[in-house]
């Protein structure tokens, strides 16, 4: 993921925003920061939480990244990210723990681990380290809410049948019998599988449709 | 005038063998019937209802895979149906019907059409199915019924007819009103396990206890695996390897600790190795195809069986231990390729 080259090409005509969160959405797309992906989307609050988060992170760290870009030496500047991303994390680590310690035991190490999503170290190379200050926290904006969407997603699947909850508010009633995988990690990888296929057959379907209305 | 002869010109091979998928897969439900049918007189119209259920369920997975895919219908080579009843005999005969159909959609579905069908499948896919049972319904499928309930002909087991979703209505009340004197509702296993009694080996060779709905008659699966065995379409080295081996293993145990560790014979007739031995570890698809790769991978999955069960914190063993040894067969088929004519082995310095 660390490479010079740019792992992803940016279309021009997207406003930065919409690109992360649809077009290029983070994890439906690009299938980035899988970690936090996969690990603490067993419920739907758990996985808010951790979108607003790295939001945060992502929205306040490129502001500044992107704001002393002429006065990084290329050579260094994967080191002055991290930092940079590093306070953010920090910031948000203390935030965190003084809104809701339930939520902070909840997510654990995933908070710190931020800093080494490779989403936020990736926009960072390929989008603040080389655009204007509005934009690139607006991509942040966009991809932190894309990243939170896509984990929500996951997060509503896996708390609906693992426990039969959403947002802790019982679904099906008392009598529902909750599917104990889906709180498990493999609940995690088959929850983003079912999406990942979604994602795929909509995108299939979008081409067919295309092609079809070329030939007529 | 002289006649001109076409001869046609193709490449090998030339002989046929009349056999197709098709007529093999279907010798094999005919091998399954039998097993199905003491299922369902020992337990009843509950597993005729669910051995339906997940055999509907396995093909209507496929044909819908079929349908998206674009690429014809499969649905005709067997494959769907034995998934299905192979599933539909390894669950406790009370499942409730919507759990059983949702394995046979796992089974089918992620388990086989996702990876390309019949043939690129890597796991056994009745096993996938039980498997992502086991992990998500821990408690249903560990609740046995007792065999030979009276009226099991004329009602079901109250959980089979649970609405999807929902959690099954618990049948020990159910259990105690129409259990026959000598039978229980723990499988053998379980009761070894948990309450260190031994059942007789003999007895359980006889089948006429509780279990999953197909494990329960050693003596009835060793016949139907015969017929495919004798008939050439299954290969008798996995599952002998596999029995041997668990015998061997048990019996070193068992002479190490008689009283922890029970016999080779109760290991043998026990929970569904004798069923994963002869129908699913010899799956065509998940086993290797070198001989020397059989014996290997039916004494791996032997001692993992064994290994799981004394050793491990589960009842039964054989379901992981099967998926673990298909997991492995690719690597066993590369490690025991045999030596071409004339080829000489590198020299090890």
């Amino acid at each position: 993921m660390l490479r010079d080259k740019q792992p992803v090409t940016i279309t021009a005509d997207t406003h930065p925003f919409l690109n992360g969160l649809w077009k290029q959405n983070p994890v439906f797309v690009m299938v980035l920061g899988m970690c936090p992906t996969l690990a603490i989307t067993n419920s739907v609050k758990n996985a808010i939480s951790m979108g607003l988060a790295t939001t945060f992170v992502m929205v306040a760290s490129y502001g500044m990244i992107s704001a002393i870009r002429k006065l990084i030496p290329k050579q260094v500047r994967i080191a002055t990210f991290i930092a940079i991303i590093a306070c953010g994390v920090t910031v948000v680590d203390f935030l965190v723990k003084a809104i809701s310690i339930p939520v902070y035991q909840a997510l654990g190490a995933y908070i710190p681990l931020i800093v080494s999503n490779c989403l936020t170290l990736e926009r960072a190379e390929a989008y603040a380290g080389k655009q204007p200050v509005v934009k690139s926290m607006l991509d942040g904006l966009g991809m932190g809410l894309g990243f939170a969407l896509a984990l929500t997603c996951l997060g509503m699947v896996r708390e609906v049948l693992g426990a039969g909850t959403f947002l802790g508010f019982p679904v099906f009633g008392s009598r529902f019998e909750p599917w104990v995988l889906f709180l498990l990690p493999p609940g995690g990888f088959i929850s983003l599988a079912m999406w990942l296929l979604f994602f795929a057959w909509r995108k299939e379907r979008a081409a067919k449709l295309a092609a079809a209305e070329a030939t007529q | 005038m002289t006649a001109t002869t076409v001869l046609a010109v193709r490449t090998s091979p030339h002989a046929h063998s009349t056999r197709s998928v098709e007529k093999i897969m279907a010798n094999v439900v005919f091998a399954l019937l039998p097993i199905c049918g003491y299922a369902i007189w020992l337990f009843g119209i509950s597993t005729l209802a669910l051995l339906l259920a997940t055999t509907a369920a396995a093909l209507g997975t496929e044909q819908m895979f079929c349908r998206a895919s674009g690429k014809g219908s499969t649905i005709g080579d067997f494959s769907a149906v034995i998934t299905g009843l192979l599933l539909g005999l390894t669950l406790p005969p009370g499942l409730p019907l919507w759990m059983g159909a949702l394995g046979a959609f796992i089974a089918v579905g992620p388990g086989k059409m996702v990876f390309g069908g019949l043939g690129f499948n890597v796991f056994n896919p009745a096993l996938v199915g039980r498997a992502f049972l086991q992990a998500a319904f821990p408690v249903a499928i560990t609740t046995y019924t007792s065999a030979k309930a009276v009226g099991r002909f004329t009602e079901f087991v109250p959980s089979t007819l649970a609405w999807p979703f929902m959690k099954a209505a618990p049948i020990t009340e159910w259990v105690a009103r129409t259990k026959v004197d000598g039978f229980t509702g723990a499988t053998p296993l379980m009761l070894q396990k948990f309450d260190h009694v031994t059942t007789e080996p003999w007895s359980m060779f006889l089948g006429e206890r509780a279990g999953s709905a197909g494990e329960t008659a050693p003596w009835l699966i060793l016949l139907c695996g015969l017929y495919l065995i004798i008939r050439g379409m299954m290969s008798w080295r996995v599952p002998a390897a596999m029995l041997l081996s668990s015998v061997v293993l048990a019996q070193a145990f068992h002479m190490a600790d008689a009283a922890r560790y029970p016999g080779p014979l109760f290991v043998l007739f026990s929970g569904g190795l004798m069923l994963g031995a002869m129908f699913m570890a010899t799956d065509p698809v998940g086993q290797p195809v070198t001989p020397r790769g059989m014996w290997i991978y039916g004494i791996l999955m032997g001692t993992l069986t064994v290994a799981i069960r004394f050793l491990g914190g589960l009842a039964e063993g054989v379901m992981y231990a099967i998926l673990l040894g298909n997991a492995l067969s690719p690597l066993i088929d590369n490690l025991t390729q045999p030596k071409t004519y004339g080829e000489r082995r590198k020299a090890v310095a």
